[in-house]
């Protein structure tokens, strides 16, 4: 079990996805400050901070909407600056805010997402068809996405992450606006996911999804503060849950101030 | 990149642009309305008072009806190459532009694909504003619908290319009503449209003339108005190639995320 805040300047050679002291400023104002971060084929890990904290400013990086200051971002190898296009091919991404076509049918968003990626003819069908009878979206295919349910809008978003069965599935707050069944069916399917070796980089302000990773990432502030299993981080700081423990970690001062300091270890 | 995946793609923007346009049933009608009315009302009520002399490319004298046909195709592909940016626009809003930008291929040519799809939008309603013209009697030579073809997909792509570049600096979709104020009024009426530029010279106002010889609309309309009768006019389409490429370039380096002028606001889409 690695070690809550190990090294976090070296990247494991097994890692599909890694950020290396990666930087980035708006302006004045420093969004991220040398972040390091690796992800192995397989492995679940939750990004967990409170909202400002630099979430979907990595998402923008990891995406390649924007490039680092400075820093590299790997994804099976290839840097996103250098080779953004390999890089983009492994990677499949659910956005915060939703981004189908409202008035497209649930297939043509999905055919259009696969054209994109160079899929077409009867291997798009086959997939398309495949990923809706998973979620149980089939008899919804010819429906207008305006027509779906806020949960069902980000399963197709999630089906459609997967259709060119990339290596790495980048979840930026994906739960937002959804009631907590829909909440638990899209942790689950994505949970699910992880038998099929790919590896799931999940945003969250959430603790409770976060317990459910193989790894927690803290960020706060554009830093990252911890980086373990989550029962180890709650470990590390002597609290008796992980919320207590995010709550010490980024709490913030002023809400810090009103409990006990943390126990030393 | 692979052939068929950027073939795909390219179909896959193709088909979406095209879908749009069919459910925004409006938009066509507005497009062909608006040459319309200058054709069938400004230009009755005004070819009495405009002479228009024989100048190349016609051998003889022209109803004004005839003479503003290559200035309102222009105007059918500037106003839609400028819709285009304001898609783009709202894409950026509505967050299906990061959809585009994340996808596997280099950004040069999805900004390609994108500009490919309007120019086709363009062209199309361009013959059909043809059709309707003639369905009221002012025509052009035969020759002219097929020679036609090419300097009207190179015009509007040039346009829609300086639609793109807009794109890049439209913060908002509210600013589109701004757009229409300094870009599209200004282009169109600093052109041969509506009449021969000597007669701006002719007037003495040569500010005026001057800002409209230099003016990219200016040659679009000539480039259309020589093909339109069979001839060539290669100044202008030297014109209308130079600007196109420029323009695209200008809108590559604008959505490129290391240099671009996205990077101030931090605003992808």
């Amino acid at each position: 079990m690695p070690e809550p805040s190990a090294d976090l300047g070296s990247v494991p050679p097994d890692a599909i996805l890694s950020l290396a002291k990666v930087c980035k400023s708006y302006g004045e104002r420093e969004a991220l400050k040398e972040v390091s971060l690796a992800i192995r084929p397989g492995e679940f890990v939750a990004l967990l901070g409170p909202n400002g904290a630099g979430k979907s400013t990595m998402f923008q990086l990891l995406t390649g909407l924007f490039n680092a200051d400075t820093g590299t971002i790997r994804v099976c190898g290839h840097d996103i600056r250098r080779s953004p296009v390999a890089a983009l091919a492994s990677i499949g991404v659910v956005f915060q805010q939703t981004t189908l076509d409202m008035d497209l049918s649930v297939e043509a968003n999905l055919v259009f997402h696969c054209r994109l990626h160079g899929i077409g003819g009867r291997e798009s069908s086959r997939r398309i068809a495949a990923a809706l009878e998973r979620l149980g979206l089939a008899p919804r295919a010819h429906e207008p996405v305006r027509a779906l349910s806020g949960g069902n809008r980000r399963k197709v978003e999630l089906a459609r992450a997967q259709l060119h069965q990339p290596a790495v599935l980048l979840m930026d707050e994906p739960t937002v606006g959804l009631d907590p069944a829909s909440r638990r069916q899209l942790l689950d399917e994505v949970l699910a996911l992880r038998s099929g070796g790919a590896a799931v980089l999940w945003a969250t302000h959430l603790v409770e999804e976060a317990e459910e990773a193989d790894r927690v990432v803290v960020l706060h502030a554009g830093k990252v503060l911890a980086d373990g299993p989550p029962e180890a981080l709650r470990r590390a700081v002597g609290r008796a849950t992980l919320a207590e423990a995010f709550l010490g970690m980024t709490g913030g001062r002023e809400r810090a101030a009103a409990e006990p300091p943390p126990a030393p270890t | 990149m692979r052939l068929a995946h950027a073939l795909l793609a390219l179909q896959a923007v193709a088909s979406r642009e095209m879908a749009k346009f069919v459910r925004q049933g409006g938009r066509f009608a507005s497009a062909l309305v608006r040459p319309l009315l200058w054709l069938v009302v400004f230009a009755a009520g005004f070819q009495n008072v405009f002479g228009v002399s024989i100048i190349p490319p016609y051998d003889t004298y022209i109803p004004y009806q005839v003479y503003i046909v290559p200035g309102l195709l222009g105007m059918v592909l500037l106003f839609n190459g400028m819709q285009s940016s304001l898609a783009m626009v709202y894409d950026r809003e509505m967050g299906v532009m990061r959809l585009l930008l994340t996808a596997p291929l280099p950004r040069w040519y999805l900004l390609l694909a994108k500009l490919l799809a309007g120019t086709l939008l363009s062209v199309l309603q361009a013959y059909v504003f043809l059709i309707i013209a003639a369905l009221f009697g002012v025509t052009v030579p035969w020759i002219g619908w097929l020679q036609a073809l090419p300097v009207l997909v190179l015009s509007g792509m040039m346009l829609g290319a300086l639609g793109l570049l807009l794109s890049v600096q439209i913060r908002q979709l509210e600013n589109f009503a701004g757009t229409m104020n300094f870009v599209i009024f200004p282009m169109f009426f600093l052109s041969p449209a509506l009449y021969p530029l000597w007669k701006l010279e002719e007037s003495g106002a040569a500010v005026i003339h001057l800002i409209a010889r230099w003016n990219p609309f200016t040659h679009a309309v000539e480039a259309i108005r020589f093909a339109l009768y069979g001839q060539v006019a290669p100044l202008s389409l030297a014109v209308v190639g130079g600007c196109l490429v420029a323009f695209f370039l200008l809108a590559t380096w604008g959505y490129d995320p290391q240099r671009g002028m996205l990077k101030r606001t931090g605003k992808p889409g």
